[in-house]
């Protein structure tokens, strides 16, 4: 099991990130939904993630 | 040969990108956070050889590429692609000029104008944001009411580019459109996005199943692409009695549900493409 854990910012629920989760990742919290920010790998630390800007995009 | 990846969230696309680079052994990765980002005009120095664009902000990616082109660094898509992809009026225009089939497209830079447009255009039509995606703020005006409306809303409500009317005649599709992905010069897969919603964006839903490339999705899909400047681009294609038109050209192309729908590995094609055209650089 990966030791990479943490707590959604929102909920507070445990969340187990697996291995290869790199920094500025896109997560979702499998508890509220949230799509969040993995702000840094070691140690983690998660963030609501940014919200959808206007000129964001293919 | 060291890559940098401009980006700023990484989604799975970024990271099917990544895990592509990171399987060649001759590739070395550089991570470039465009919110971490500075340059220094004249002064700036990178140890990188090429830049692979997959910025989710347009403006960012833009100025970056072009600063980056400035630096001396190759860049994937180049800046003028970038450019002109991300501006709906600049696509349509390299379209036009270049003959390739489109829907009808107006341009107005007043609330009277643009009126005047649609109604001579005809309802129904598609009014669009020049800069945006993932099929956001497009309005489908059935009426002379509901034009007027909309007008009035962009522009007291938006920004100055609100106010550049991008009209376009609205196409009557089969609950889907086509979505080609090219990189250099082929037409690497392609697949239907089926929604019963006008708008058929994956990212709205729409679901995708592969498309068999046929000779003329592939002829339409390489000359638009040519018309924009080539590179890595997703077009997406309306279906007509009269063939098929051109409806927008993505420069940072969003692949993750095309990927076992079409049996083809498009981040894997994405990086050959890098490499083969970058050959001979460190």
């Amino acid at each position: 099991m990966s030791n990479k854990k943490s707590e959604c910012p929102i909920c507070d629920a445990e969340l187990i990130l697996a291995d290869d989760t790199l920094q500025s990742e896109l997560v979702e919290c499998s508890d509220c939904g949230t799509e969040l920010e993995v702000v840094s790998t070691s140690p983690v630390e998660l963030q609501e993630a940014p919200q959808t800007e206007e000129d964001w995009g293919e | 040969m060291k890559i940098g990846l401009l980006h700023s969230l990484i989604r799975k696309d970024e990271k099917l990108i990544i895990e592509a680079i990171n399987a060649r052994p001759n590739l070395e990765l550089t991570m470039i956070d465009d919110r971490k980002l500075t340059f220094q005009l004249g002064k700036d120095s990178f140890n990188f050889d090429v830049v692979l664009e997959r910025s989710i902000n347009h403006s960012r990616a833009l100025h970056a590429l072009k600063l980056f082109e400035s630096a001396g660094i190759r860049c994937f898509n180049s800046s003028q692609i970038a450019l002109v992809c991300g501006d709906k009026l600049l696509t349509s225009d390299a379209l036009s000029r270049h003959g390739v089939p489109q829907p009808e497209v107006k341009i107005a830079f007043t609330e009277t104008s643009a009126l005047e447009a649609i109604e001579e255009m005809g309802y129904p039509v598609v009014l669009k944001p020049a800069v945006g995606s993932w099929g956001r703020l497009l309005s489908k005006v059935n009426d002379r009411d509901a034009a007027e409306s909309i007008l009035e809303h962009k522009t007291v409500l938006g920004t100055y580019h609100h106010s550049i009317f991008y009209i376009q005649k609205y196409i009557q599709k089969q609950s889907r459109d086509i979505r080609t992905f090219v990189v250099g010069d082929e037409c690497i897969a392609a697949i239907y996005r089926t929604s019963e919603h006008w708008i058929t964006n994956t990212a709205r839903g729409g679901v995708a199943t592969k498309c068999e490339i046929t000779d003329e999705i592939r002829k339409i899909s390489l000359k638009a692409a040519k018309a924009v400047g080539g590179g890595i681009v997703a077009l997406d294609l309306f279906e007509t009695d009269d063939g098929y038109l051109v409806n927008e050209v993505n420069y940072t192309m969003e692949f993750k549900n095309s990927i076992e729908t079409t049996g083809v590995n498009i981040p894997v094609r994405i990086i050959d493409y890098v490499v083969d055209s970058t050959k001979g650089l460190a």
